[in-house]
C-alpha cells in the first residue's frame, strides 16, 4: 500500500509539473491515470519504498541535495583545471571501496553521486564492494579510498535509507 | 526587473556553454576511454543544470517543466554512462599506460580462481 501511494504521488507530481496548471479537469485526468498505473503495475515495486519518511530523513535529503550540487561544481572546477593544464596531470586507476548501505536504492543513489563527483566514476558493484575509476588515485587500499570517496555522501544516505 | 532576470539568465546560459566547451576539450585531450567518459558525464550534467537555470530565469513560465527535465537527466545520465563504461571494461577496451592500479581485474581473477578450484 505504501508502494502504491508513493508511486501515485510521484506520477501525480510529474503530471502537475509538466502541465504547470491547476485546472480541475487536468487534475482529475492525472489523478485517474496515476491511480490506475500505480495500482495495476506497482503492487511489488520496492524501488521507491526504501526511502525513510521520518522528518530527520527528509531534512537530510534536502541537505544531501545541496552537498551534492556543491560537489558537482567542485568536480567540474577540478576537472577543468586538469583539462586545461598543459601537462595534463592525471593519475588514473581503478580502486575498490566498501559501502555500509544495505538498501538497493541507497546503493544506487550512492553510485550515481560518486559518478557525478570529483574524478570518480562507478564501474561495477558487487554486493557491498564498489569498483571506482579514479582520475587521480590518492590511496590504493580499500579503507583509504573508502574514506576519500564514499564517506561524504554515506552519512546522509545512511539516514535517508536507513 | 524583467531585464535583470534576463541578464542573469544569459549569464547562466554562457556559463553552461563554457562548461560544455571544457568538456569537449577534455574529450579531445584525455588519454583513454575511461577518462573521457568521466569528463563527459560530469560536465554535461552541470552544463545542463546551468542552461536549464538560465532558461528558467528568462522564461519563468517554463520553470516546472525544466525541473522535471533536470531530474530525469540527473537520474539517467550517470546510469547510462556507468553502463557504457562497464560494457567497455568487460569487452576489454584498453586502459591508458598511466593507469596505476586495477582492483577490478584482481577481484575478477580471484573469483575465476575460486571457480576453477571448486570444479577441480
Amino acid at each position: 500500500m505504501k508502494n502504491n501511494a508513493l508511486m501515485f504521488l510521484t506520477l501525480m507530481s510529474v503530471w502537475v509539473l509538466l502541465n504547470a496548471s491547476l485546472d480541475p479537469t487536468l487534475l482529475a485526468i492525472g489523478a485517474g491515470v496515476s491511480l490506475l498505473i500505480s495500482f495495476a503495475f506497482c503492487s511489488k515495486c520496492d524501488v521507491i519504498s526504501g526511502i525513510n519518511l521520518s522528518p530527520k530523513a527528509i531534512a537530510y535529503s534536502f541537505m544531501f541535495v545541496f552537498v551534492f550540487i556543491g560537489e558537482l561544481i567542485k568536480a567540474n572546477i577540478s576537472i577543468s583545471k586538469r583539462v586545461l593544464a598543459p601537462s595534463l596531470p592525471i593519475n588514473p586507476g581503478i580502486v575498490q571501496v566498501k559501502t555500509k548501505l544495505k538498501s538497493k536504492v541507497g546503493r544506487m543513489v550512492l553510485a550515481n553521486a560518486i559518478t557525478l563527483t570529483p574524478g570518480t566514476f562507478t564501474l561495477d558493484i558487487k554486493g557491498e564492494d564498489l569498483f571506482i575509476h579514479w582520475v587521480d588515485v590518492k590511496s590504493t587500499d580499500v579503507d583509504g579510498a573508502t574514506k576519500e570517496i564514499v564517506s561524504t555522501f554515506e552519512k546522509y544516505l545512511e539516514v535517508m535509507y536507513g | 526587473m524583467g531585464d535583470l532576470l534576463e541578464i542573469i539568465g544569459g549569464v547562466f546560459l554562457v556559463l553552461g556553454s563554457i562548461t560544455m566547451l571544457l568538456a569537449a576539450i577534455g574529450m579531445y585531450r584525455m588519454p583513454d576511454f575511461y577518462n573521457r567518459i568521466q569528463v563527459a558525464t560530469k560536465a554535461s550534467t552541470l552544463g545542463l543544470l546551468q542552461v536549464a537555470l538560465g532558461v528558467g530565469l528568462i522564461m519563468p513560465g517554463w520553470a516546472p517543466k525544466l525541473v522535471v527535465l533536470f531530474v530525469f537527466i540527473l537520474f539517467t545520465n550517470p546510469i547510462s554512462s556507468h553502463l557504457v563504461a562497464r560494457a567497455a571494461y568487460f569487452t576489454k577496451v584498453p586502459m591508458s599506460k598511466d593507469t596505476k592500479i586495477d582492483k577490478l581485474k584482481e577481484s575478477i581473477s580471484k573469483a575465476h580462481l575460486k571457480t576453477v578450484k571448486t570444479k577441480a
